[in-house]
């Protein structure tokens, strides 16, 4: 028998949600840890085993200078180097900071801003170093990250739909929001990956698995104006958890120039 | 062959005895009901549960439940929802396989023994589950969950007085009127329904629904003559010439708010001769390549299967899943995407849906249902994609 892959998690600047989302796996859990041996997971365990690794999944952004070397030593030491969520794939909600100023924001937020060493940006681990392959999700999908766990050690190619929202929406038969009530849904530009969950309990998308293939921003936006909603609404709904993804970055930034009063949004 | 049977008129509230009467045979009735803002299909026990008093408002990209200002019962279009979902549902297990000591164990799929009525059936659905049986019970390769479903189906039929701005059915020939495909038809006037028998299994149906709603009425009919001299009429008889006159105007009334057209005098041919038109590029940039309108259409059929299996690999199930020409892993073949824009995608679903599908099936692939305008995010509009093909098409 092979040996067993050699797995590693590390952690950026995150919620720590989707590494929990391995250890919320309870069922598939022990199957998991008879096909891949878990070296370096400093949630589960303070047995943390020296390099190099088979698989390393990343989570969370690069917002110090601190993290920036790691991230190089964390590419060194791996095979194969998985981002999973938000954070890691797109930088997360913190790459909000990347529209304003990171002085300021230092300053209002802490009450001895004197120790605080940060980037001005947060950015995604594909900006740093080569990523092999990116989880979306914000907290991502256990199934999925279980399925590609799987997938790595057998030596098949995981299956990671890059499908809209949409897709799972019809599969459920819920009605569409943005035809039916005029809400403005990310659905269309969004990757699947939580079964269309939203859009069931009566609110649109809210972009949490990051831009689809392909994630046609221009067109949907233009759409949501002539439904009548402003810049000041979807401005927002676009800087989410995965507001510096290309796409939605791109598109939110198209909507700043429409404002009539840019305070606050910076670009 | 069914012998003629003049059509029948009953009274609104008589169509309780209709579903009494299926359900009492062991179908499972579904029928349009309100839910999430919009006149989806579902399982009903009740007239109750109909779209009493609601209609439909549909324009490209957009669809809004009105109140109407009377109390019908089928006073609106299509909806989101087609009755593809019964016959050829969104997911299943098609087949599942066991380790056990000795080797794979295979199980199949056991027959499926669910009888559908299906209540509310308009004509272009009439023509799209005929362009479905063609696709799934044609040929050698039968679908075999398809058809169990489709030999005990039970369709009433009803036909439209109203048509949506996005209705086109009289330009590819399948509507308003139902023709054929049904068991029982139904067009509702102020009072009742006129109905129709479309099969020998519609006749019988009738017959005990009549006896049973004559016995009704008849019950109810001796309490209101007491209560005044007025002679009321039966309700439920054979329709009087004045009820067929109403019958007719509503149904012509479908017809003349038709706006919408589609030219096929060049279809098929059309698409597949103009695959370098500019115009693709142009829908390409508007479209989202979101799959919503190949999964309302009710005749579109792609599926992807997938084999699910658990950790241990013990337990293998295979899936079948709605899956669509717009969803760019569909077209992952030899290790790449072959359409890998949204303008080929688009092109995809045009040249098959209008043009390839003619030569496959000898039909066109559309009906006319009007449901991927309504329910394209950004209202694109298959009508005007094709018109706007055809200006400087090449010859
Ligand atoms: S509700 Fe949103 S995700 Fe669902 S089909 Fe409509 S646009 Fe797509
Ligand atoms: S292509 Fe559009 S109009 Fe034609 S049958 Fe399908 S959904 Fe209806
Ligand atoms: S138009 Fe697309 S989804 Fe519909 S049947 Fe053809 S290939 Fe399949
Ligand atoms: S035509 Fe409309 S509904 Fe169809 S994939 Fe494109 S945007 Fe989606």
């Amino acid at each position: 028998m092979p040996r067993k892959p050699r797995l590693a998690v590390f952690k950026f600047a995150s919620c720590d949600g989707c590494q929990l989302s391995l250890l919320d796996a309870e069922d598939e859990l022990l199957a998991i840890c008879d096909r891949v041996e878990i070296a370096h997971f400093a949630e589960a365990s303070s047995d943390l085993q020296p390099g190099p690794y088979d698989v390393a999944l990343v989570e969370g952004s690069i917002t110090t200078e601190e993290d920036a070397a790691r991230i190089r030593r964390v590419r060194a030491d791996s095979k194969f180097l998985m981002t999973i969520g938000a954070c890691a794939t797109a930088g997360g909600i913190q790459s909000l900071r990347n529209w304003g100023q990171i002085d300021e924001w230092v300053q209002s937020v802490y009450p001895s801003p004197e120790f605080i060493r940060t980037l001005a940006t947060s950015s995604a681990i594909a900006d740093h170093v080569l990523v092999d392959f990116a989880l979306h999700g914000c907290p991502i999908n256990h199934h999925q990250l279980v399925d590609i766990l799987v997938a790595l050690a057998e030596g098949r190619q995981p299956r990671v739909p890059s499908h809209s929202v949409c897709l799972d929406c019809k599969h459920r038969g819920t009605v569409c929001h943005v035809v039916a009530r005029g809400i403005p849904c990310l659905g269309p530009v969004t990757q699947s990956g939580c079964g269309a969950i939203c859009p069931a309990y009566d609110r649109g998308c809210y972009g949490c698995f990051g831009p689809s293939q392909p994630a046609n921003t221009t067109s949907l936006v233009s759409q949501f104006r002539i439904h009548g909603h402003s810049p000041e609404k979807l401005v927002p709904l676009l800087r989410s958890f995965n507001a510096a993804a290309p796409e939605f970055q791109h598109a939110s930034e198209q909507l700043v120039i429409l404002r009539p009063s840019n305070e606050g949004c910076r670009s | 062959m069914v012998t003629p049977v003049s059509p029948i008129y009953f009274a609104k509230s008589q169509l309780q005895f209709l579903i009494d009467v299926l359900r009492h045979r062991g179908y499972s009735v579904v029928g349009p009901t309100v839910d999430q803002e919009a006149i989806v299909y579902s399982e009903i026990q009740s007239i109750d549960q109909l779209p009493q008093g609601w209609t439909d408002e549909q324009a490209p990209g957009h669809y809004r439940l009105k109140k109407r200002d009377d109390e019908s019962l089928f006073g609106f279009v299509v909806g989101p929802h087609s009755w593809k979902k019964y016959l050829f549902p969104p997911k299943t297990t098609l087949l599942s396989a066991e380790r056990t000591e000795s080797g794979w164990q295979f199980i199949t799929r056991s027959a499926d023994t669910t009888k559908f009525a299906l209540l509310g059936v308009r004509a272009c659905e009439l023509a799209a589950m005929r362009i479905q049986d063609q696709v799934f019970l044609d040929g050698p390769y039968q679908d075999p969950l398809y058809r169990e479903r489709r030999e005990q189906l039970f369709v009433i039929a009803v036909n439209c007085t109203q048509a949506a701005s996005t209705c086109f059915c009289t330009s590819m020939k399948t509507g308003p009127r139902c023709e054929k495909g049904f068991d029982l038809a139904l067009t509702e006037i102020d009072s009742g329904f006129l109905c129709e028998v479309g099969s020998e299994r519609g006749r019988e149906v009738l017959d005990v629904f009549v006896n049973l709603a004559r016995r009704a009425s008849e019950g109810t009919s001796v309490v209101s003559n007491t209560d005044n001299d007025n002679v009321i009429s039966p309700s439920i008889d054979d329709a009087t010439p004045e009820q067929l006159r109403l019958a007719e105007n509503a149904r012509q009334q479908a017809v003349a708010q038709i706006t919408k057209h589609m030219e096929t005098s060049d279809l098929p041919g059309l698409l597949l001769s103009n695959l370098d038109h500019p115009r693709w590029k142009d829908v390409g940039e508007r479209c989202l390549s979101c799959t919503n309108c190949t999964m309302v259409c009710p005749t579109c059929f792609c599926s992807s299967v997938t084999e699910v299996r658990d950790l241990n690999m013990d337990r293998v199930e295979r899936e079948r899943t709605w899956d669509s020409c717009f969803n760019p892993d569909f077209s992952y073949l030899g290790g790449s995407l072959v359409r890998n824009d949204t303008a080929s995608r688009y092109r995809q679903w045009l040249t098959h849906k209008l043009d390839g599908w003619h030569a496959q099936f000898g039909t066109s692939g559309c009906v006319g249902c009007g449901r991927c305008i309504t329910w394209c995010p950004v209202g694109i509009d298959i009508t005007e994609e094709v018109a706007a093909i055809r200006e400087g098409a090449s010859p």
